[in-house]
């Protein structure tokens, strides 16, 4: 982003993407994508993973770049698409799918929404050489939706629906992206949260706990809460 | 006799305009924190979203792909007549929701919460919500859209008097801190409080604070004013920005509403309005006339019901003595 001034490290991957082109990635890089990104979630998780289905198509034709994310798309009488915006989704929600995932789609890339956990990054994406970007904002749904030349395909359109299908999408500076999570598994968000965690104490200093309770805040379920 | 067909025509212009146009309030607010913010992260994220709400204005796109979910609050003047009645308005009002849905396009996010049926146009069981308002005097009906996200950013709490202050700015935090990590709450936002009430009105009272008021309104009891600018300011000092990253930009501002409770409590319910405020309002007239704008001005002294028609004991002891 020339027009933010930013002094961030800029990026531009082409996908399907290689392990190479991941290597020289560091958290808090911004990155742009060409090619072909896909869009999967709950939803298609599910069936491919837990139902079996296989894929509509290999790594060359739907790329290996998975865009957590629905659409606010339509679809036309004669057939065609109409996509305004995109943004992504929630990641952390989809954790214990990732493994099985990585292993049948062959994804390198993962695109979403606010990151998962760095035991996520250790257990899922490091031995598979796959890296997290995180979108912006969050909510560059306009840039986002700039960054789309075609929608290649909608997989599963009539039984997911618009929000869950599979769009296949042909990008062209498709971004911003910020790495969160570089092939050693570092996660941005969590530097971020240390930094914040040390002015905690400071803040809370001199309140008391509520007076009541709830359970959540005492995993001793034979706890009293007042 | 406000025609239906302008009410409902009214209400596709306004989906549109608040699923694509950031309102000035908001934006200027983040004009001001891009200027401000050290963070360098946090710094970038505001700038892009900046250059977001100009994209979207220029192709006419949904500046966030997670539209929220819409709903509507309507506000009659005494005297206005809707041709049709109110279940005509009802109705236009779910139809222009479903056809902005397919229009413009908006995601359609709105599932059956057990079976995750989706029409795919936003419209269902109780979906959207419609509130109501009435003003004392006028012919006309006012519509306000609000497409607040539905995810991350809300909390309840039962607090007793003996919490406090202290136990406001403690739950307060806590909102800030469980839903601004990893950017959830999609701050900078516009925090919103409901304080008191019953358990139903403090969450109505806390939601309608974040997505009814503009940035920089103040809450006409001094006192209260006061609170709600010392907890913008300590939103600001967590530490946080944009994204959950290191910074200064958490809380775009602060609107606190009250209603009586029960002597024994002090609910309150924490909102936040995210970075794509999605909110749009217009007052049609009885002539047809159509003025939009984006103040809602919803909270007024009769919609808060501060007075009372009545003398009240307290005041005619003191007139008596």
């Amino acid at each position: 982003m020339d027009d933010t001034g930013s002094e961030l490290k800029t990026v531009r991957l082409r996908s399907p993407v290689t392990t190479e082109d991941l290597v020289g990635l560091e958290i808090g890089n911004v990155v742009y994508i060409d090619g072909l990104v896909y869009t999967a979630r709950e939803g298609v998780y599910k069936k491919v993973v837990d139902d079996g289905t296989p894929l509509p198509g290999d790594v060359a034709s739907i790329g290996n770049v998975n865009f957590h994310c629905s659409p606010a798309a339509r679809v036309n009488p004669d057939g065609s698409f109409e996509m305004g915006a995109v943004t992504a989704t929630a990641s952390f929600r989809f954790s214990k799918w990732m493994s099985r995932w990585f292993d049948i789609s062959q994804a390198k890339v993962i695109v979403g929404k606010g990151g998962m956990s760095s035991a996520d990054y250790r257990e899922h994406f490091v031995p598979r050489g796959a890296v997290y970007l995180t979108t912006v904002g969050y909510g560059t749904g306009a840039l986002l939706g700039r960054g789309i030349r075609k929608v290649r395909a909608a997989h599963w359109l009539d039984e997911l629906g618009i929000a869950q299908a599979m769009w296949v999408l042909e990008v062209e500076n498709f971004g911003p992206f910020l790495v969160e999570s570089d092939l050693a598994g570092n996660s941005l968000f969590e530097r971020e949260n240390a930094k914040i965690a040390a002015n905690v104490e400071r803040l809370y200093a001199g309140t008391r706990p509520a007076t009541l309770r709830r359970y959540g805040e005492t995993d001793r379920r034979e706890d009293e809460l007042i | 006799m406000i025609p239906i067909e302008t009410i409902h025509a009214t209400a596709g212009r306004l989906m549109s305009k608040a699923a694509i146009e950031i309102p000035d309030d908001y934006l200027g607010a983040l004009r001001d924190m891009a200027s401000t913010e050290k963070g360098p992260l946090s710094c970038f994220v505001i700038k892009t979203m900046l250059s977001n709400y100009d994209a979207a204005k220029e192709d006419r796109r949904a500046m966030c792909a997670d539209t929220g979910v819409p709903r509507w609050y309507v506000k009659y003047g005494n005297e206005a007549r809707v041709e049709g009645g109110p279940v005509a308005l009802e109705t236009a009002l779910r139809r222009a929701t479903a056809e902005a849905t397919n229009g413009v396009p908006l995601r359609p996010n709105r599932v059956h919460p057990l079976w995750r049926t989706d029409h795919d146009n936003n419209v269902g069981i109780n979906a959207p919500e419609i509130e109501y308002s009435f003003h004392p005097e006028g012919d006309w009906v006012e519509l306000t859209t609000v497409h607040k996200g539905g995810l991350f950013g809300t909390d309840y709490r039962m607090l007793f008097p003996g919490d406090g202050i202290d136990g406001i700015k403690r739950f307060y935090l806590d909102a800030l801190l469980a839903f601004g990590k990893r950017g959830l709450a999609c701050q900078p936002a516009i925090v919103g409080i409901g304080l008191g009430g019953s358990k139903d009105t403090c969450m109505v009272l806390g939601k309608q604070a974040a997505c009814l008021r503009v940035v920089g309104d103040r809450n006409p009891d001094p006192r209260i004013a006061a609170l709600e600018e010392e907890l913008k300011t300590l939103g600001n000092e967590v530490g946080m920005g944009a994204m959950g990253f290191a910074g200064s930009s958490m809380v775009v501002d602060c609107h606190i509403e009250v209603g009586y409770c029960h002597t024994g409590g002090m609910p309150m319910s924490v909102h936040m309005f995210c970075l794509s405020s999605r909110r749009a309002c217009a007052r049609i007239h009885a002539d047809g006339t159509v003025v939009e704008r984006t103040d809602p001005q919803w909270f007024t002294e009769y919609a808060r019901r501060e007075t009372v028609e009545w003398t009240t004991q307290d005041q005619s002891s003191r007139q008596s003595g």
